[in-house]
């Protein structure tokens, strides 16, 4: 997933802590441009491409507040895009049609991607904020048997 | 290409009539409304003018006035030239899609035509919606006859959408007495119209994707308040856009407008401070009063009612001895609007007025020259003997027993 994520290329910021500029400096009308410069390709670029602006959250994280979030296990996953389709936060990161992992940034533990995901055992499950990865990939469920 | 409209130098037109032909030959890219009495046939004369080739633009039917400013604010961050109208129970529906439109700086121009608010129930003229609206961040302009409801419209879409202003604007006139009532209108023709105006100059506009913003964005703590405090700044120094657009109307059109308007006020020794319709019958009140009676009696009227005219309040008020501030709305629970805007301006005056407040034409209850004379007289009688002889507040036209509060504290 390297170079994939606002952190890889431009680092990473917390909500708030901008410039605070007064009264006479904000922009009219809260009217914030999402790029730094116009662009006329923005839905032929990948994010990574994009000259996103500060005042986009791109490089903001706004998932400190998640308290369970999504694990993503490669072994069972057959890529068919569901949880890249349904993602209310486009957090799933997916490269030609692969999927690369989960952008943790941006992502609110909302668990739809979980939900949506057809693979036997899942492939996508949620685990507690307090738990790493790799205790969670530990704890993989077993394939279920078709209840007869 | 909209087709062209041959004009009569003078049209006989009601003041819904002469807004909807201002809408016309604005050529307003998007109406989205929610008809309702008495302004009605403001957005259906723009619904016809669009179906019978008049307006390359849009009617859009919304389920209700909330929707319809919803979908003005749309179309406007879109980057179109929006308008559309509303009174009385659909204005109240609209005040938190106002709030919205004036912070996200978006120019759109609204018909207010006034009416009163329910319950009870009421069809009629009175300023309830005007007053519901002084807090949303939108300019207020107020037309008293058909001509000026005309002459209004064309001016808000100037000023709204000037650069440096770029905020919402109200046009209000009163329900039925203005925009019922048939009159001598004239009109520019619709190059002229339209060359005043001038072409939409888009701002930050949605429909330009090389540039892609976002509108209505969250602020907590630590942002809303400068965004509020330009924004208050910039409805604020928006007279003088409003100045200037008026002087190039009376440049076009020889008809003079100004934000707080005085007639005969330069010798008044009492006034009248009052809004809409009513400020006519009481220039012809204060007329007859001078010719016959000798009373030098003068008529003030804002104009502006946002931003309202706190200077030329002050100035026109200076040597009066007695002023009437009338307010057609009731301020549930404290002095009305335009007394406590006038009592705000005059307290930083050297000289001040005895102020009195009356609460006259709730639901349409016609307010007639008599009763303009008789509260002349009433403040000539305050002036001859240095201080207020009745209660403060007082109710114009109302039966039962008489309703008055506060008098005036004397050492």
């Amino acid at each position: 997933m390297k170079g994939v994520l606002a952190t890889d290329r431009r680092g990473m910021r917390e909500l708030g802590a901008e410039e605070m500029v007064g009264w006479d400096e904000v922009t009219q009308g809260v009217v914030l441009p999402s790029f730094d410069q116009a662009i006329g390709n923005a839905a032929f670029l990948k994010p990574e491409e994009r000259p996103y602006s500060d005042f986009s959250s791109y490089t903001a994280t706004v998932a400190s507040w998640r308290v369970i979030r999504p694990v993503y296990n490669r072994d069972i996953c057959i890529d068919c895009q569901n949880c890249w389709v349904w993602c209310p936060d486009a957090s799933i990161i997916s490269r030609d049609k692969q999927m690369l992992g989960i952008d943790y940034d941006h992502c609110k533990g909302c668990g739809v991607c979980v939900e949506v995901c057809p693979t036997n055992p899942k492939s996508l499950l949620m685990f507690a904020e307090t738990e790493t990865i790799e205790e969670a990939l530990a704890k993989w469920p077993e394939k279920k048997k078709k209840e007869k | 290409m909209a087709e062209k409209m041959e004009l009569n130098e003078i049209e006989v037109w009601d003041g819904n009539q002469a807004a909807a032909q201002a809408l016309r030959q604005a050529q307003v890219d998007v109406v989205a409304a929610y008809p309702i009495t008495p302004s009605t046939p403001i957005v259906e004369g723009y619904g016809a003018f669009v179906a019978n080739g008049y307006i390359d633009g849009e009617f859009v039917m919304v389920e209700s006035e909330h929707a319809a400013m919803s979908g003005c604010v749309g179309a406007a961050a879109a980057g179109g030239r929006v308008a559309t109208a509303t009174s009385s129970q659909g204005f109240m529906l609209m005040i938190e899609v106002l709030y919205q439109a004036s912070g996200m700086r978006l120019p759109i121009v609204l018909n207010v035509v006034n009416r009163a608010i329910a319950s009870p129930l009421n069809v009629r003229g009175d300023h309830g919606d005007m007053y519901a609206g002084r807090d949303s961040g939108w300019i207020q302009l107020d037309a008293f006859n058909a001509q000026e409801a005309y002459d209004m419209n064309l001016c808000a879409f100037k000023i709204s959408e000037d650069i440096n202003v770029r905020l919402p604007v109200m046009v209000h006139q009163d329900g039925f007495t203005t925009s019922h009532t048939a009159q001598n209108v004239r009109p520019l023709s619709d190059d002229e119209a339209y060359a005043f105006i001038g072409d939409y100059k888009p701002v930050d506009e949605m429909l330009d994707f090389s540039k892609a913003v976002t509108y209505g964005a969250q602020t907590e703590e630590d942002w809303h308040f400068e965004h509020k405090a330009k924004q208050h700044r910039a409805l604020m120094d928006s007279y003088v856009v409003i100045d200037r657009v008026f002087e190039e109307f009376e440049k076009k059109t020889g008809r003079k407008y100004r934000r707080l308007e005085s007639y005969m006020m330069d010798d008044a020794e009492v006034a009248i401070v009052a809004l809409g319709a009513t400020v006519e019958t009481c220039i012809l009140a204060a007329k007859e009063l001078r010719e016959q009676e000798g009373l030098k009696a003068g008529v003030v009227a804002p104009r502006s009612i946002r931003p309202f005219p706190f200077n030329e309040i002050r100035e026109v008020l200076a040597n009066v001895k007695a002023v009437a501030a009338l307010d057609h709305s009731v301020s549930m629970g404290a002095m009305g609007m335009l007394y406590n805007e006038i009592a705000g301006a005059m307290l930083s005056a050297q000289e001040r007025p005895l102020l009195t407040n009356f609460i006259y034409g709730l639901g349409g209850r016609d307010f007639a020259v008599d009763e303009a004379k008789r509260i002349f007289r009433e403040q000539k009688g305050h002036a001859d003997v240095g201080y207020i002889t009745t209660e403060i507040q007082q109710f114009s036209g109302l039966r039962g027993p008489k309703l008055g509060f506060y008098e005036m504290k004397r050492s």
